[in-house]
Protein backbone atom coordinates (compact mmCIF):
# COMPACT_ATOMS: atom_id res chain seq x y z
CA UNK A 1 0.00 0.00 0.00
CA UNK A 2 0.80 3.62 -0.99
CA UNK A 3 2.94 4.91 2.81
CA UNK A 4 0.59 7.42 4.15
CA UNK A 5 3.41 9.83 4.26
CA UNK A 6 3.67 9.35 0.18
CA UNK A 7 -0.32 9.95 0.22
CA UNK A 8 -0.33 12.86 1.98
CA UNK A 9 2.44 14.53 0.03
CA UNK A 10 0.03 13.92 -2.94
CA UNK A 11 -3.05 15.11 -1.22
CA UNK A 12 -0.94 18.58 -0.27
CA UNK A 13 0.21 18.74 -3.93
CA UNK A 14 -2.58 18.52 -5.47
CA UNK A 15 -4.54 21.48 -3.21
CA UNK A 16 -1.98 23.54 -4.09
CA UNK A 17 0.57 23.34 -1.27
CA UNK A 18 3.85 23.47 -3.05
CA UNK A 19 5.91 23.52 0.25
CA UNK A 20 5.27 19.64 -0.39
CA UNK A 21 7.21 20.24 -3.94
CA UNK A 22 10.58 18.99 -2.34
CA UNK A 23 9.47 16.32 -0.41
CA UNK A 24 8.00 14.91 -3.35
CA UNK A 25 10.43 14.98 -5.63
CA UNK A 26 12.84 13.81 -3.17
CA UNK A 27 10.84 10.71 -2.17
CA UNK A 28 10.04 9.60 -5.63
CA UNK A 29 13.10 10.34 -7.57
CA UNK A 30 15.11 7.62 -5.02
CA UNK A 31 12.02 5.07 -5.82
CA UNK A 32 11.99 5.68 -9.71
CA UNK A 33 15.49 5.74 -9.70
CA UNK A 34 16.15 2.38 -7.85
CA UNK A 35 13.50 1.43 -10.17
CA UNK A 36 14.48 1.90 -13.47
CA UNK A 37 18.48 1.40 -12.40
CA UNK A 38 17.28 -2.14 -12.12
CA UNK A 39 14.88 -2.31 -15.46
CA UNK A 40 17.57 -0.69 -17.64
CA UNK A 41 20.92 -1.75 -16.02
CA UNK A 42 22.48 1.96 -16.93
CA UNK A 43 22.91 4.56 -14.16
CA UNK A 44 22.76 7.42 -16.76
CA UNK A 45 19.73 5.97 -18.03
CA UNK A 46 18.24 5.86 -14.88
CA UNK A 47 18.86 9.20 -13.78
CA UNK A 48 16.93 10.45 -17.28
CA UNK A 49 14.21 7.84 -16.59
CA UNK A 50 13.96 9.52 -12.88
CA UNK A 51 13.80 12.86 -14.60
CA UNK A 52 11.65 12.40 -17.64
CA UNK A 53 9.05 10.48 -15.02
CA UNK A 54 8.49 13.21 -12.75
CA UNK A 55 8.31 15.91 -15.11
CA UNK A 56 5.45 13.31 -16.81
CA UNK A 57 3.76 13.51 -13.66
CA UNK A 58 3.95 17.17 -12.29
CA UNK A 59 2.60 17.57 -16.43
CA UNK A 60 -0.34 15.66 -15.90
CA UNK A 61 -0.79 15.86 -11.67
CA UNK A 62 -4.40 17.14 -11.96
CA UNK A 63 -4.91 13.47 -13.57
CA UNK A 64 -4.16 11.81 -10.13
CA UNK A 65 -7.66 11.52 -9.18
CA UNK A 66 -6.54 9.63 -6.26
CA UNK A 67 -4.19 10.10 -3.93
CA UNK A 68 -4.51 6.90 -2.26
CA UNK A 69 -3.20 5.45 -5.49
CA UNK A 70 -0.27 7.78 -6.18
CA UNK A 71 2.70 4.84 -5.97
CA UNK A 72 0.83 2.79 -8.69
CA UNK A 73 0.28 5.83 -10.71
CA UNK A 74 3.69 7.10 -10.11
CA UNK A 75 5.55 3.55 -11.28
CA UNK A 76 3.62 3.35 -14.15
CA UNK A 77 4.76 6.40 -15.65
CA UNK A 78 8.30 5.13 -14.91
CA UNK A 79 7.35 2.04 -16.48
CA UNK A 80 6.12 3.48 -19.69
CA UNK A 81 9.86 5.73 -19.41
CA UNK A 82 11.88 2.64 -19.17
CA UNK A 83 10.30 0.81 -22.20
CA UNK A 84 10.88 4.38 -23.86
CA UNK A 85 14.52 4.51 -23.04
CA UNK A 86 15.94 0.93 -23.12
CA UNK A 87 18.74 0.26 -24.64
CA UNK A 88 17.83 -3.59 -25.89
CA UNK A 89 17.95 -5.33 -22.81
CA UNK A 90 21.37 -5.54 -21.03
CA UNK A 91 19.88 -8.04 -18.73
CA UNK A 92 18.57 -11.89 -19.08
CA UNK A 93 16.59 -12.55 -22.15
CA UNK A 94 12.84 -12.99 -22.13
CA UNK A 95 11.81 -16.42 -21.27
CA UNK A 96 9.26 -18.26 -19.08
CA UNK A 97 10.52 -19.76 -16.13
CA UNK A 98 8.91 -22.77 -14.66
CA UNK A 99 8.04 -23.80 -10.88
CA UNK A 100 9.42 -27.23 -11.72
CA UNK A 101 12.92 -25.64 -12.18
CA UNK A 102 13.28 -24.01 -8.66
CA UNK A 103 12.13 -27.22 -6.92
CA UNK A 104 15.23 -28.15 -4.06
CA UNK A 105 16.43 -31.70 -5.47
CA UNK A 106 15.67 -34.50 -2.78
CA UNK A 107 17.85 -36.71 -0.91
CA UNK A 108 16.33 -40.53 -0.33
CA UNK A 109 17.14 -40.75 3.52
CA UNK A 110 15.63 -43.41 5.40
CA UNK A 111 12.65 -44.05 3.12
CA UNK A 112 12.08 -40.52 3.06
CA UNK A 113 12.63 -37.68 0.71
CA UNK A 114 14.75 -34.69 2.22
CA UNK A 115 14.75 -31.47 0.25
CA UNK A 116 18.29 -30.29 -0.24
CA UNK A 117 18.36 -26.88 1.31
CA UNK A 118 21.63 -24.51 2.84
CA UNK A 119 22.25 -23.85 6.08
CA UNK A 120 20.45 -20.31 6.57
CA UNK A 121 21.30 -19.37 9.80
CA UNK A 122 24.46 -18.35 8.50
CA UNK A 123 22.49 -15.44 6.81
CA UNK A 124 23.33 -12.19 9.58
CA UNK A 125 20.18 -10.80 10.43
CA UNK A 126 21.07 -7.21 10.83
CA UNK A 127 19.33 -4.01 9.39
CA UNK A 128 21.71 -3.04 7.35
CA UNK A 129 22.80 -5.84 4.01
CA UNK A 130 26.53 -6.44 3.95
CA UNK A 131 27.76 -4.92 0.46
CA UNK A 132 28.46 -8.97 -0.73
CA UNK A 133 25.15 -9.79 -0.31
CA UNK A 134 23.93 -6.98 -1.82
CA UNK A 135 25.60 -7.81 -4.62
CA UNK A 136 24.24 -11.28 -4.88
CA UNK A 137 20.73 -10.17 -4.64
CA UNK A 138 21.48 -7.22 -7.27
CA UNK A 139 22.81 -9.96 -9.50
CA UNK A 140 20.33 -12.29 -8.63
CA UNK A 141 17.20 -9.94 -9.73
CA UNK A 142 19.34 -8.35 -12.55
CA UNK A 143 19.59 -12.12 -14.14
CA UNK A 144 15.64 -12.26 -14.20
CA UNK A 145 13.59 -12.08 -17.07
CA UNK A 146 12.13 -8.75 -17.41
CA UNK A 147 8.85 -9.65 -16.93
CA UNK A 148 9.45 -10.92 -13.53
CA UNK A 149 11.76 -8.36 -12.63
CA UNK A 150 9.79 -5.86 -12.94
CA UNK A 151 7.15 -7.72 -10.48
CA UNK A 152 9.68 -8.31 -8.17
CA UNK A 153 11.04 -4.80 -7.79
CA UNK A 154 8.03 -3.22 -7.60
CA UNK A 155 6.46 -6.44 -4.63
CA UNK A 156 9.31 -6.84 -2.50
CA UNK A 157 11.30 -3.95 -3.11
CA UNK A 158 9.42 -1.08 -3.71
CA UNK A 159 6.86 -3.21 -1.29
CA UNK A 160 3.84 -2.15 -3.69
CA UNK A 161 0.19 -4.26 -2.65
CA UNK A 162 -0.29 -6.77 -5.50
CA UNK A 163 -3.20 -4.78 -6.55
CA UNK A 164 -0.68 -1.42 -7.12
CA UNK A 165 1.64 -3.27 -8.84
CA UNK A 166 -1.14 -5.28 -11.00
CA UNK A 167 -2.09 -1.09 -11.88
CA UNK A 168 1.39 0.24 -12.65
CA UNK A 169 2.36 -2.74 -14.58
CA UNK A 170 -0.96 -3.34 -16.72
CA UNK A 171 -1.49 -7.07 -16.03
CA UNK A 172 -3.83 -9.22 -13.74
CA UNK A 173 -3.53 -9.75 -10.18
CA UNK A 174 -3.07 -13.05 -11.08
CA UNK A 175 -0.38 -12.37 -13.49
CA UNK A 176 1.16 -10.51 -10.72
CA UNK A 177 0.90 -13.59 -8.30
CA UNK A 178 2.18 -16.17 -10.81
CA UNK A 179 5.42 -13.80 -11.58
CA UNK A 180 5.91 -12.91 -8.00
CA UNK A 181 6.00 -16.49 -6.75
CA UNK A 182 8.77 -17.40 -9.29
CA UNK A 183 10.95 -14.26 -9.23
CA UNK A 184 11.05 -14.90 -5.47
CA UNK A 185 11.80 -18.56 -6.02
CA UNK A 186 14.78 -17.85 -8.76
CA UNK A 187 15.91 -15.24 -5.64
CA UNK A 188 15.90 -17.88 -3.12
CA UNK A 189 17.57 -20.53 -5.44
CA UNK A 190 20.48 -18.17 -6.39
CA UNK A 191 20.86 -17.30 -2.00
CA UNK A 192 20.75 -20.92 -1.23
CA UNK A 193 23.49 -21.18 -3.71
CA UNK A 194 25.45 -18.79 -2.43
CA UNK A 195 24.86 -19.92 1.00
CA UNK A 196 26.67 -23.57 0.28
CA UNK B 1 -7.48 -33.05 0.38
CA UNK B 2 -4.62 -35.05 0.56
CA UNK B 3 -2.16 -32.04 1.55
CA UNK B 4 -4.08 -32.76 5.20
CA UNK B 5 -2.82 -35.85 5.64
CA UNK B 6 1.27 -35.67 5.11
CA UNK B 7 1.40 -39.36 7.05
CA UNK B 8 -0.78 -41.21 4.93
CA UNK B 9 0.15 -40.02 1.13
CA UNK B 10 3.53 -39.47 -0.36
CA UNK B 11 4.99 -36.50 1.76
CA UNK B 12 7.21 -34.97 -1.34
CA UNK B 13 4.12 -35.24 -3.97
CA UNK B 14 2.32 -33.01 -1.29
CA UNK B 15 5.36 -30.68 -1.30
CA UNK B 16 4.95 -30.22 -4.62
CA UNK B 17 1.34 -29.25 -4.55
CA UNK B 18 2.25 -26.71 -2.30
CA UNK B 19 4.82 -25.02 -3.88
CA UNK B 20 3.04 -23.07 -6.01
CA UNK B 21 0.55 -21.36 -3.29
CA UNK B 22 3.98 -20.78 -1.08
CA UNK B 23 4.25 -16.66 -1.49
CA UNK B 24 0.70 -16.32 -1.51
CA UNK B 25 0.15 -18.51 1.96
CA UNK B 26 3.56 -16.15 2.80
CA UNK B 27 1.50 -12.92 1.86
CA UNK B 28 -1.52 -14.24 3.45
CA UNK B 29 -3.55 -13.92 0.43
CA UNK B 30 -4.66 -17.68 0.24
CA UNK B 31 -8.53 -18.08 1.06
CA UNK B 32 -8.49 -19.31 5.16
CA UNK B 33 -9.48 -23.10 4.30
CA UNK B 34 -6.41 -23.01 1.62
CA UNK B 35 -4.04 -21.50 4.32
CA UNK B 36 -4.75 -23.65 6.98
CA UNK B 37 -4.37 -27.52 4.93
CA UNK B 38 -0.68 -26.00 4.05
CA UNK B 39 -0.48 -24.99 7.44
CA UNK B 40 -1.51 -28.74 8.36
CA UNK B 41 0.74 -29.90 5.77
CA UNK B 42 3.92 -27.85 6.94
CA UNK B 43 3.63 -28.39 10.94
CA UNK B 44 4.12 -32.38 9.75
CA UNK B 45 6.82 -31.55 7.20
CA UNK B 46 10.48 -30.32 8.36
CA UNK B 47 11.76 -29.41 4.71
CA UNK B 48 8.73 -27.54 3.93
CA UNK B 49 9.50 -25.40 7.19
CA UNK B 50 13.03 -25.17 5.85
CA UNK B 51 11.92 -24.09 3.13
CA UNK B 52 9.42 -21.51 3.64
CA UNK B 53 11.70 -20.25 6.35
CA UNK B 54 14.65 -19.54 3.27
CA UNK B 55 11.68 -18.00 1.05
CA UNK B 56 10.48 -16.00 3.83
CA UNK B 57 14.21 -14.94 4.69
CA UNK B 58 14.52 -14.04 0.74
CA UNK B 59 12.26 -11.55 1.06
CA UNK B 60 12.97 -9.68 4.00
CA UNK B 61 16.40 -9.09 2.07
CA UNK B 62 14.89 -8.08 -1.02
CA UNK B 63 12.90 -5.45 1.46
CA UNK B 64 16.19 -4.14 2.85
CA UNK B 65 17.65 -3.53 -0.57
CA UNK B 66 15.64 -0.41 -1.06
CA UNK B 67 18.16 1.45 0.95
CA UNK B 68 20.85 0.35 -2.24
CA UNK B 69 21.82 2.54 -5.06
CA UNK B 70 20.55 6.41 -4.86
CA UNK B 71 20.62 8.76 -7.75
CA UNK B 72 22.98 11.43 -7.86
CA UNK B 73 22.10 15.38 -6.57
CA UNK B 74 19.25 16.83 -8.48
CA UNK B 75 20.83 19.75 -10.46
CA UNK B 76 18.91 23.00 -10.04
CA UNK B 77 17.81 23.81 -13.91
CA UNK B 78 15.94 20.17 -13.41
CA UNK B 79 14.14 20.47 -9.82
CA UNK B 80 13.25 24.52 -11.54
CA UNK B 81 11.90 21.94 -15.15
CA UNK B 82 9.49 19.92 -12.78
CA UNK B 83 8.49 23.31 -10.57
CA UNK B 84 7.54 24.75 -13.61
CA UNK B 85 5.41 21.94 -14.95
CA UNK B 86 3.64 21.42 -11.31
CA UNK B 87 2.92 25.23 -11.78
CA UNK B 88 1.72 24.77 -15.57
CA UNK B 89 -0.32 22.59 -14.66
CA UNK B 90 -1.80 23.93 -11.57
CA UNK B 91 -2.84 26.73 -13.73
CA UNK B 92 -4.16 24.82 -16.51
CA UNK B 93 -6.17 23.10 -14.17
CA UNK B 94 -7.50 26.53 -12.34
CA UNK B 95 -8.41 28.12 -15.99
ZN1 LIG C 1 6.39 -30.69 2.70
Amino acid sequence: MSDIREVELARDLLAGKEEAFDRFVETFRSKIFRYSFMMCGHREDAEEVSQETLLKVFESFDQLREPERVKAWVFRIAKNACLMKRRKSVFAPSQELSLDQFLPASDQDGGHRKLQIADWSELPDTQVLRAELRDVLSRAIAGLPEIYRGVILLRDVEELSTEETAAALDVSLEVVKTRLHRARLAIRQELDEYLR
Amino acid sequence: MSVMEPETGKPFQDCKELFALLSEYLDEELPPGTCEQIRAHIAGCPPCVEFVNSLRRSVDLLHKLRTGEAPGPLPEAARDELRRAFRRNREGFHA
